[in-house]
């Protein structure tokens, strides 16, 4: 039925893509196999998509930190030229923001929020491989410009008028910034589409009994995550389509002498930047929130208030974009408010930080690698709270933005937060997601190695920052005192590289031969523990009914009248009983795979590689790709008739 | 008894830590390298590090606090053998949460009284005919300073990369760029102002001693960002106004003959700079005093015959510049010197060494 519907509308519109069409209208049915990995709508395989894609670019960029690294070893460094070391500072962090930070959370968002609120996939399951599929050609775009004559070199934050002016002024050569304004507004448009089908998902498809207050902490952060998210996108989106416009087509936007304002792009920049600050933590905040009440056997200490402050958290972070931009010249009164603002969002914050304490007090803790990075991202994350608190007291800013100093406490925040949670997530998931343990003892080594050598690595920067050695400078003289420290920062940045190798040699050999996980190693407490490991295609055989936060956990356990844990006396023999059974689930009905988020998605490149070169011929294919996809798209239904 | 032992290790590693912590900490504040924010030698950052340096005890108590208690929780509740494993189920206490957002807010509230005052005088302009006021261009990749006509100085001076000023003597530092933004940063004198394209913002600087202090753009403004760095030399009145009073006023030499002819027809040298007029502003650095500085090529460089001969034959070997192969003059797509031995465009000649000799020998004063 659809077939005719497709035939009607599709062929006239595009007779030559005949062939394609005839081989797209069979529609994919494979769900194993290699091709079944581009035409996926399953929101797990989807999640390891954007995991092992992420982690690949989380290798690169630390390969781009390494370099960095050996550059500054010592005064007057000559591994690289400056135009190689401003590429590649520009290049690790673009990479760690927007290709590793955003795609690993929506890497455990993908997976994890329908087995959490025991849903069978998300809102919109198409969308969701779209979304992969443009974060994918995104990446791919933007670092095939080291080899089409225009790797980014502006930075991360790419400030005007530096990428702003036309390339003939001389500012910065190549076609770095016209590479990295369109690969990010190509990004952008994954990152709001998954984030709108986060928000559906959480708002539309929780089982029966899984009320807002009964949600894990994880899928309340991804909530919060994902209306920042698509919020914040539109900002920066506006602010990329101005940079491109001044630099190719003459616009004035930011040009100074015709009245634009390069100031005006930070405070745009910002107002996506700072809310990008918590789309990058809360998802780290949710997993630790999940990881540390299993490893204590103890409920969330305060759950509705570590809720309601990451809401706040959420709200507050739109108010302190300008804390970026205290040396601007933004003047006394508007500094003092952006001041306050930032103070303001310690508070929520550090309550946070109080109530995992009080989670693990008094618990029965056991020390295991996911339980050790929670531990550590506790901690890590502290140190760079309260070096943030010395950034709103502005005047000590004027001293520490732009220097190292601003680069330990960022790094703090997001490698000491989000990678330690990021890290702890997988070792606590990776049994439901492959089926597989990790190693106990080598997860142990990696989190040592990674602790160490991030403090080694970090740690002095907060002196060299003070010191006042600047960011972003490829060489430094020697008579600065700054030798032995950057020397010191060096090595540490070696021992990170080392655990992230252990880790990979822990994941290569578990799968290859790993002890075959149960489907509740960690005796755990939230739904996704409730099925087998690895996760059945359908999810849950049966739609679960919720009666309690912590639902599986309340299955299997009650507390007596000290509030003490005991085994339900129905279960006490086998509490496995609260695990599913496992069923054919082969009547289950499932979205249906497709090509058409392929489709559409190499349109992408095609139109991205038109406006970088100027080259009106490919908006031709771009724009027919683009245009089929989505039209095919849209007549076909989500879900085939078996 | 175990569980002594484990308090006590719980201890004695936060211990290790606070005191490697401090001594480190108190090593980067004896670090004299000029540049050193810890290291205060003026008023506005002295006024800084007052604040500073208190939210940072603050701080460090609490970070090392949370730590200990990380640790603590760690290891006093970890599971071991033998002991039970069920635990009380607490689910929150709304006085303790309360109690720990409130205590937070009111440590901040205490730490943002004195930092919006701060902030506050820290705006405050000084004016009067005992205020220096100097214009501060962010050029890519080097500091341009004009001291205009003003009570304390009787005719404009413009010079590059050091800023000289007396001591004890407000200066009012007015930042302009006509193309990226840069941050004005001397960290012993002040905190950053940046440098916007139209607008023009302020900075005070003030000496509290003789002495030399370092600085450097601290916005990343392009491919050579990293060489762009400055000192400010605070001396006595007395040598301030000798200093000025040799800024004003011509060359050492006059600037005829073969020189004249090199640097203007021959190489071009003119299209930038100048050589006999240090009241004059020009698209590169004004050298007609080149000789009294002590540094230049952004600072990096010290002044001496064997760097400059280099720097005049070949800069772009010496510092990043995006001036392959131009010798046109301004506005062109070069920013930066040219070599004047590589890439030579054509129609233009060579420099030989000792052209380079005679030039270097004019800019140092040495003919």
């Amino acid at each position: 039925m659809t077939t005719t519907i497709e035939k009607v509308i599709v062929a006239p519109e595009e007779p030559q893509q005949s062939v394609l069409r005839q081989s797209v209208l069979r529609r994919p049915k494979e769900t194993t196999g290699v091709w079944s990995w581009f035409t996926t709508v399953d929101h797990k395989k989807i999640a390891i998509l954007y995991g092992a894609t992420a982690l690949i670019f989380f290798v690169i960029a630390g390969i781009e930190a390494l370099l960095i690294r050996l550059q500054l070893a010592g005064p007057n460094g000559s591994v690289l030229t400056a135009a190689q070391y401003n590429t590649l500072f520009t290049m690790h962090g673009t990479t760690m923001v927007f290709l590793v930070g955003m795609p690993l959370a929506v890497a455990f968002g993908n997976y994890l929020i329908p087995l959490q609120i025991g849903a069978r996939d998300v809102a919109f399951p198409r969308l969701n491989m779209f979304g992969f599929l443009v974060f994918l050609f995104g990446g791919l775009f933007l670092y095939s410009g080291f080899f089409l004559g225009g790797a980014p070199n502006g930075g991360w934050f790419g400030y005007t008028p530096l990428t702003s002016a036309p390339m003939d002024a001389g500012f910065l050569p190549g076609r770095g910034p016209d590479f990295w304004t369109i690969g990010l507004i190509m990004l952008g448009v994954g990152s709001v589409t998954s984030g709108i089908n986060f928000v559906v998902t959480i708002l539309n498809m929780r089982a029966p009994g899984m009320t807002l207050m009964r949600m894990p902490v994880f899928v309340w952060m991804m909530l919060v995550v994902a209306f920042l998210t698509v919020f914040a996108i539109p900002a920066v989106t506006a602010a990329l389509i101005m940079v491109f416009f001044d630099r190719n087509f003459a616009t004035n936007f930011f040009v100074a002498a015709q009245g634009g304002d390069p100031l005006l792009y930070q405070h745009l920049f910002w107002l996506f930047g700072h809310p990008e600050v918590y789309i990058l933590i809360l998802p780290g905040m949710g997993i630790v929130s999940e990881i540390l009440p299993v490893f204590a056997r103890k409920p969330l200490f305060g759950y509705s208030v570590i809720v309601f402050s990451g809401i706040a958290i959420g709200f507050l972070g739109w108010g302190v974009w300008a804390h970026h931009m205290f040396a601007t010249g933004l003047g006394p009164v508007a500094v003092s408010a952006f001041s306050l603002a930032t103070f303001l969002i310690a508070i929520p914050t550090g309550v946070k930080i109080f109530n995992w304490l009080g989670t693990v007090w008094g618990g029965s803790v056991r020390l295991k690698t996911p339980m050790l990075f929670a531990l550590g991202f506790i901690a890590m994350f502290t140190l760079g709270g309260l070096s943030g608190v010395t950034h709103a007291i502005v005047p000590a800013d004027t001293q520490q933005t732009d220097t190292y100093y601003v680069v330990a406490h960022f790094h703090y925040v997001l490698f000491g937060g989000l990678v330690f949670a990021i890290f702890g997530g997988f070792a606590y998931w990776w049994p439901k997601v492959f089926g597989k343990m990790l190693n106990e003892k080598m997860g142990k080594i990696t989190f040592w190695l990674m602790l160490i050598g991030f403090n080694m690595t970090f740690f002095p920067m907060h002196f060299l920052g003070l010191q006042g050695q600047p960011r972003r400078t490829y060489t430094y003289a020697a008579n600065m005192g700054w030798d032995k420290l950057n020397l010191l920062v060096t090595v540490g940045g070696f021992i990170i590289a080392l655990s992230v190798a252990v880790f990979l040699v822990n994941v290569i050999v578990t799968t290859v031969k790993g002890e075959v996980a149960p489907e509740d190693p960690w005796d755990a407490r939230t739904l996704e523990w409730s099925i087998p490991s690895p996760a059945p295609e359908y999810n849950f055989a049966k739609v679960p009914q919720v009666k309690a936060r912590d639902d599986f956990w309340h299955r299997k356990y009650t507390e007596d009248d000290q509030g003490r844990l005991v085994l339900r006396p129905s279960d006490t023999a086998d509490y496995q009983g609260a695990v599913e059974e496992r069923v054919d689930g082969h009547d289950i009905h499932l979205p249906s795979p497709s090509y058409y988020p392929l489709v559409v998605t190499l349109g992408m490149p095609v139109l991205a590689y038109a406006a970088v070169f100027k080259e009106p011929l490919l908006v031709i294919p771009g724009m027919l790709l683009l245009l089929f996809g989505i039209y095919a798209w849209a007549i076909e239904p989500g879900t085939e008739e078996h | 008894m175990k569980e002594p032992k484990i308090g006590r290790r719980s201890y004695r590693l936060p211990t290790a830590a606070f005191v490697a912590g401090f001594s480190v900490f108190l090593g980067a504040c004896s670090n004299e390298n000029g540049q050193n924010s810890l290291s205060p030698k003026g008023p506005a950052a002295q006024t800084i590090h007052n604040l500073f340096i208190p939210v940072l005890i603050v701080a460090i108590v609490i970070g090392i606090a949370i730590i200990a208690a990380t640790f603590y929780v760690a290891l006093r509740f970890r599971h071991r053998e033998g002991r039970s494993d069920n635990p009380k189920q607490i689910h929150g206490n709304s006085m303790l949460e309360i109690g720990w957002t409130i205590v937070p807010a009111l440590i901040l509230a205490v730490i943002a009284v004195p930092t919006v005052s701060t902030i506050f005088a820290l705006a405050e302009r000084p004016t009067g005919p005992d205020v220096l006021v100097v214009d501060a261009s962010g050029k890519q990749w080097w500091w341009q300073f004009e001291l205009g006509k003003q009570p304390m100085v009787p005719s404009n001076i413009v010079t590059s990369t050091e800023l000289h000023i007396p001591v004890n003597t407000k200066v009012l530092v007015r930042l302009h760029s006509d193309n990226a933004i840069h941050s004005f940063w001397i960290p012993e004198l002040a905190g950053k102002k940046d440098v916007m394209p139209a607008r023009t913002n302020e900075v005070v600087l003030e000496a509290s001693a003789p002495g030399t202090f370092l600085g450097a753009c601290a916005e990343y403004c392009g491919l050579s960002h990293a060489n762009m760095r400055m000192r400010v030399i605070a001396s006595s009145m007395a040598d301030w106004e000798a200093w000025r009073d040799d800024q004003i006023g011509g060359p050492a030499q006059a600037y005829t003959g073969d020189v004249a002819q090199l640097t203007g027809a021959t190489y071009g040298c003119t299209n930038c700079h100048i050589f006999d007029n240090s009241a004059k502003t020009t698209y590169g650095p004004n050298l007609t005093h080149l000789a009294s500085r002590t540094t230049f090529a952004g600072g990096t460089y010290e002044l001496n015959r064997e760097n400059l001969t280099r720097w005049v034959m070949d800069a772009p070997s010496m510092i990043a510049m995006q001036s392959k192969d131009c010798r046109l003059p301004p506005p062109a797509t070069c920013v930066g010197m040219p070599s004047f031995i590589k890439n030579t465009p054509k129609g233009q000649p060579v420099m030989t060494q000792s052209d380079a000799d005679a030039i270097v020998s004019y800019l140092l004063g040495e003919t």
